[in-house]
């Protein structure tokens, strides 16, 4: 038995990272040969893969003066991006505003209120096409009052996966892990995590995962033909995409709840799925392999009724 | 009877962009098949061979389809028909 010791740490920014990688047993039956892990990135403080990238743009920002505890850090997220800045502001003694759609769900509007986080509501009919127009107007009108991080092109997004995920799944795996795989939203976790994991001595196929098409169900991945690509994002770090549909990744994270204990939001059921893939293609082709998938959150983020989200057209 | 339904965002590659399709139908799934005839491509994206894809909500007015019937749920002139997936957040496209 490994014993893991519980650690002592200053502050809840600590307690980011350093998520555990636990081997996928039962839906890998068709590939016995090839070891497949989850990436739980729901073991960060505020449940989520974003509380790297959110507590890294923070923490870069008020180093270098771009944020201060006179300003108001905004943005315009009703998901896990908003739970991280609410729950690290509330940590640093910085002020967070969020603008969303009026119409988003309770559950949505209370978790950021319970950490402090000032909501502003931009116009339901409008969507977050609406909110982010409103933060946009709010920003350019105060300047000096707000901090827009703008996780689609800050690079301290990318550089939080190249310095923690790509370091600790190596740290875990070293020379045996093969692939790597992980969703594109902003691009952050692929950019960043593949940067690092090109730098070790072995090669490691990074697998990036879209929907397969524009109109989806996969909240937190991007399909990135039909959007305005992020600024991050450097095709040419992946080495190939895999395109999942809505129907692929929702009955994965079924699976993953039924048959490995793991209740993890969509995105990662299409993460998982597109792993498992992989997997027995290296099994079919009487290969080893050693493949890691992110997961990035927990799925009962999503049991909150979306009825009355139904004009939060993204 | 003339209906109004309105298109998401990412299906308006398929209306050139229109927000809205007028089209006329008796009963949900009419009204989907005349989307379909005016703009092809939308069938495959909503429907599947049980109904309506899972990911998929569509109203009529504030209902829910599910919770009336179905792709049988009978319209009425002027109703509004809205196409909405089940995702909210998560992606910036401007």
């Amino acid at each position: 038995m490994i014993l893991l010791r519980a650690k002592r740490i200053e502050s809840v920014l600590q307690a980011v990272g350093n998520t555990p990688l636990v081997r996928l047993r039962c839906l890998t039956k068709n590939a016995p040969d090839i070891k497949v892990y989850a990436k739980l990135e729901f073991a960060n403080p505020g449940g989520s893969v974003k509380d790297r990238a959110a507590s890294r743009m923070m923490t870069d920002a008020l180093a270098d003066g771009r944020l201060t505890r006179d300003k108001i850090l905004i943005d315009s997220t009703s998901g896990n991006t908003g739970v991280a800045y609410s729950l690290f502001g509330a940590a640093l003694g910085v002020k967070v505003r969020l603008v969303m759609p009026s119409n988003v769900s309770r559950a949505r509007k209370d978790i950021a209120r319970a950490f402090g986080t000032e909501i502003t509501y931009s116009d339901p009919m409008e969507g977050s096409d609406g909110a982010i127009h409103l933060v946009r107007k709010l920003v350019s009108e105060n300047p000096d009052q707000y901090f827009y991080p703008d996780q689609y092109s800050n690079p301290s997004n990318p550089l939080a996966h190249y310095e923690g995920t790509g370091n600790e799944i190596l740290d875990c795996l070293g020379d045996e892990l093969t692939h790597f795989v992980a969703g594109l939203g902003t691009t952050g976790t692929m950019m960043g995590t593949a940067r690092r994991l090109k730098e070790h001595h072995r090669p490691i196929r990074c697998i990036a995962v879209e929907p397969d098409d524009a109109l989806h169900g996969l909240e937190g991945l991007k399909h990135l033909p039909s959007s305005l690509v992020p600024a991050i994002y450097d095709p040419l770090r992946a080495d190939e995409t895999v395109r999942v549909s809505t129907e692929d990744g929702w009955d994965m994270a079924d699976a993953l709840a039924r048959e490995e204990g793991l209740h993890v939001g969509h995105s990662s059921g299409a993460n998982v799925f597109a792993a498992i893939r992989v997997a027995e293609q290296l099994q079919r082709e009487k290969r080893s392999g050693c493949v890691v998938a992110i997961v990035c959150d927990r799925g009962d983020r999503y049991f909150a009724p979306l009825k009355w989200e139904k004009r939060y057209i993204w | 009877m003339e209906v109004t339904i309105r298109i998401p965002t990412p299906l308006r590659t398929l209306t050139a962009g229109a927000d809205e399709v007028v089209v006329a139908g008796e009963t949900v799934g009419a009204a989907l098949e005349a989307l379909e005839a005016a703009h092809p491509g939308m069938r495959e994206r909503l429907l599947d061979e049980k109904g309506v894809r899972r990911f998929i909500n569509i109203y009529v007015g504030e209902e829910d389809v599910r919770f009336l019937d179905g792709l049988n749920t009978k319209l009425k002139a002027g109703d509004q028909v809205s196409i909405v997936p089940a995702i909210a957040g998560g992606a910036a496209s401007l």
